[in-house]
């Protein structure tokens, strides 16, 4: 049978035949051809274009590290808490399998929450990236589902407490409510039936859809290519071969580049692992090392610490069925920033004023909230929680003005990048 | 553009990164690949058990379990230790050679004192719970039945000691599992004998 | 950025630190993990003072023996005295309804009860014990007002009063608030030798809660340095590649 491949690379030998044999029936050499080797990305991208792949890596470590607890942990509510105690200390090495999950599972949102802000940087969900923003928001609602089902696993009085709340919000929604609730958690109250059922959802339901949103949100980055710190399509300057005169290929610079991103995050991750997984209470709450007790509510309910800004705005709102519905709206808006955006310019680095204003009480909105949101609800503190839940929304529901009216600075064609 | 590419330095460069990462992978699948072996749990419900055997007739066997086996444990007669002398030909390894026991038991008798036989309660060919068929002649065996156990799922037969004869399926003799006395009347089964 | 994202969540920490009911101001246990020698007195006081009624169900003798740098036979002799085998873990005898009637409420577990509450809550917790002629225990504890704890320290520590003092609060009603203690029938133990025994105590329920601590820690500086020179290795490489990029 005659061979359709391109060239057998030289000197292959043996290799190249086999190479041979499987691009005559898998396409391996053209997709690493499409997707890296000759996959052209700009070459500008810097510190914040990191944690893409990072974001991969930990997800990586999630299923890697949950498979090796499933194979020990006990989805009863009788047996939970003893056999993530039991993974602690009489499986091998089982202590420092579970820290590396419960650490990925804060290092997730860290990374996730900076690769987001990089797109409101840099305007990487306008136009021609819309769908690409929409599926890594699925993604990031999925990735908080996750979070939460996976929190009630080790059945500790946090956990336990924590889904109390969360599920009884729904019971804030009109007419179907309480019934909604009661169909969430399977029984009358938050039981083992409940357990059981946010483990299968925690452990293969959601991992596929993630796994499967990621392939999508991979797929339309490559459909349109990456943007930039300037924003410039690089597309639209291309050399005669075709080949964008900013762009470089995937592989190796960014792959080397990455490597690079994967060390240093490591590292901090391991400084975590080993000097600090508790991190004094934020990655593993003081209240979950007792077992659930529905007769005894720990002293402060707070969710993690990466659902406290939204639980800030529930909180700040005095009408439950209000909170819940803004709570779920700050988290929805985003995914019409493509269309709240009328900004003609991309990159802050060509934004006016307005904009940057926005952008940085945004941000530090999120970061105070998120703080209020672990302090108990003293009239200072909601006080400060609704001010901070006005600039919050504010970023978003205003963004059609000041996007529009914003005085911009004129785009450059080509990117600007000095030899690094 | 003067600048030549050190395609050596970068071939160096790629090398050694690759080799890095790949040691640090095999580090890091150490804890993983080591979490598979049996827990401080498994190993304390894995741990010896002690048998009170005081109160066992002779002629009597009493069933024990010792990792999830069984093991059966047999107050055997004269009569019993006797007919280990003539079935001999009839035994596939009567010395013991290739079955499993410590090396006390490596004998006739197959343990540490005769009169106790303590075995594995599994036949070596596919797994049943052999049964106790002490009464030699017993028509439900054979006619020239010595006494010993038989396995109801596709008739091995083993003698009062658990070895095996000729012609049966099983391969080998019952295994032993190793075992000491604690006292006179208490045998600790799962822990090394001293005189081994 | 990720590095100051991480020290603000450090340094927000005591702000969410451990405050449970009573609210009072606990004492630093200073307490050092790698003193083994405190941790083999803290067993030796567990064993003695709390087994009784508080177990220990996820802790196995043969593991504590060997953390503690004790032979089998030594924590046998020494640490178990109702029969269970060194694989066992320390559970107890004591009937949950019998501690309910008797209590009101069963005595928890304390293996992860360093985790939960923390050594600075624990170490004052077992010195903040007065007396208090209306609790049906006859002892009250300035830490968890109303505990159903009765004072099981007392030979050791004596007994101490609670001082009180007055003051006026927001709304001009008089309160009281707690000033200091009064030691009024000395223990066994001085004050500084009782502290001694707490903080041993609270180092071994340190320790329980989380044996692999131990290990934990000498294994990170390994792992950290040679992700140091991964990293600096793909660095280099890095360099030695993006010196195509123009």
């Amino acid at each position: 049978m005659a061979s359709t491949s391109q060239t057998t690379p030289s000197g292959g030998g043996r290799l190249g035949a086999l190479t041979a044999w499987i691009d005559d029936r898998f396409p391996m050499t053209k997709m690493w051809k499409e997707q890296a080797a000759e996959y052209y990305a700009p070459k500008n991208m810097n510190f914040w274009y990191y944690f893409g792949s990072l974001a991969l890596l930990v997800l990586v470590i999630q299923i890697v590290t949950g498979i090796f607890l499933t194979m020990n942990y006990k989805p009863s509510a009788a047996d939970a808490f003893g056999s993530v105690e039991y993974i602690m200390r009489d499986v091998e090495w089982g202590w420092l399998i579970r820290y590396m999950h419960s650490t990925g599972a804060s290092a997730f949102f860290i990374v996730v929450y900076l690769h987001m802000f990089r797109a409101l940087l840099y305007g990487s969900y306008q136009k021609p990236r819309e769908l690409l923003w929409i599926f890594g928001m699925l993604i990031y609602f999925a990735l908080m589902a996750e979070a939460f089902f996976g929190y009630l696993l080790p059945w500790g009085n946090m956990s336990y407490w924590g889904a109390q709340v969360i599920v009884s919000l729904f019971g804030a929604i009109p007419v179907v409510g309480n019934s909604l609730t009661e169909w969430i958690r399977g029984d009358y109250y938050i039981s083992d039936i409940t357990l059981n059922r946010f483990f299968a959802l925690h452990v293969i339901a959601i991992p596929l859809v993630l796994v499967f949103l990621v392939v999508a949100h991979l797929i339309a980055l490559h459909e349109v290519g990456s943007n930039n710190p300037d924003g410039v399509e690089i597309k639209k300057v291309k050399g005669p071969d075709g080949i964008p005169l900013d762009g470089i290929r995937f592989h190796p610079y960014y792959t080397v580049k990455d490597l690079i991103g994967v060390g240093v995050f490591l590292i901090l991750f391991s400084l975590v692992i080993f000097y600090a997984p508790s991190m004094g209470g934020y990655f593993l709450e003081h209240a979950n090392f007792d077992p659930a007790n529905p007769l005894q509510t720990p002293p402060h309910i707070a969710p993690v610490w990466y659902f406290t800004p939204f639980y800030a705005i529930l909180r700040a709102v005095p009408s439950k069925s209000l909170g819940a519905l803004l709570m779920g709206l700050a988290v929805v808006l985003f995914v019409f920033l493509p269309w709240l955006d009328r900004g003609k310019v991309k990159s802050i680095r060509y934004r006016g004023p307005l904009f940057k204003a926005f952008l940085f009480s945004f941000a530090i909105a999120f970061l105070v909230l998120g703080w209020l949101g672990m302090q108990p609800p003293t009239p200072l503190f909601t006080n400060l929680a609704r001010l901070f839940t006005v600039v919050y929304f504010a970023f978003f529901l205003l963004m059609p003005w000041y996007s529009s009216i914003d005085r911009t600075k004129p785009v450059p064609t080509r990117v600007t990048y000095h030899a690094h | 553009m003067t600048e030549q590419v050190d395609t050596g330095r970068r071939h160096f460069l790629t090398v050694a990164t690759v080799a890095t990462a790949a040691a640090g992978a095999a580090f890091v699948a150490v804890p993983f690949l080591a979490s598979w072996k049996p827990s401080a749990r498994a190993k304390a419900m894995g741990a010896p058990v002690e048998v009170d055997i005081s109160k066992l007739e002779t002629g009597a066997m009493v069933k024990i379990e010792w990792r999830g086996k069984a093991v059966y444990i047999v107050n055997r007669t004269p009569e019993m230790l006797a007919s280990l002398k003539t079935g001999d030909n009839r035994l596939r390894d009567p010395e013991s050679k290739e079955s499993e026991q410590p090396e006390f038991a490596r004998n006739e008798a197959r343990a540490l004192k005769p009169e106790y036989l303590v075995i594995i309660g599994v036949c070596t060919h596919l797994g049943c719970a052999p049964l106790d068929k002490f009464t030699p002649g017993d028509p439900t065996v054979s006619s020239d039945w010595p006494g010993g156990f038989f396995c109801p799922c596709h008739g091995s037969k083993f003698d009062m000691s658990g070895r095996v004869f000729k012609d049966v399926p099983a391969p080998t003799n019952l295994s032993v599992p190793p075992y000491r006395y604690v006292s006179d009347t208490r045998i600790l089964i799962g822990a090394e004998s001293e005189n081994a | 950025m990720r590095t100051s994202v991480l020290v603000l969540a450090v340094a927000l920490a005591p702000v969410a630190a451990f405050a449970s009911g009573g609210e009072a101001k606990l004492d630093h246990a200073n307490i050092d993990i790698s003193n083994t020698a405190s941790l083999q007195r803290g067993a030796a006081n567990f064993v003695n003072y709390c087994l009784g009624c508080h177990s220990a169900k996820y802790v196995r003798y043969n593991r504590m023996a060997a953390d503690l740098g004790l032979t089998e036979q030594q924590v046998i002799d020494n640490l178990m005295f109702t029969g269970e085998r060194p694989h066992d873990t320390m559970k107890i005898g004591l009937n949950p309804d019998d501690a309910k009637r008797w209590f009101g409420v069963v005595p928890p577990d304390l293996s992860l009860i360093a985790r939960s509450r923390g050594s600075d809550y624990l170490y004052s917790f077992l010195r903040s014990f007065y007396a208090d002629p209306s609790r049906p225990s006859g002892a009250n504890n300035i830490v968890l007002p109303g505990t159903a704890m009765p004072d099981v320290l007392w030979e050791l520590q004596g007994i101490q009063e609670a001082v009180w003092e007055g003051h006026v609060d927001a709304a001009g009603n008089a309160q009281r608030h707690f000033k200091e203690f009064k030691l009024v029938t000395p223990g066994k133990l001085s004050p500084e030798e009782y502290d001694g025994f707490v903080r041993d105590t609270v180092s071994f329920l340190e320790y329980i809660a989380e044996p692999a601590q131990l290990q934990r820690r000498s294994l990170g500086f390994p792992v950290i340095a040679f992700l140091l020179f991964f990293t600096l290795l793909a660095w280099a490489l890095k360099k030695e590649y993006w010196k195509d990029v123009k």
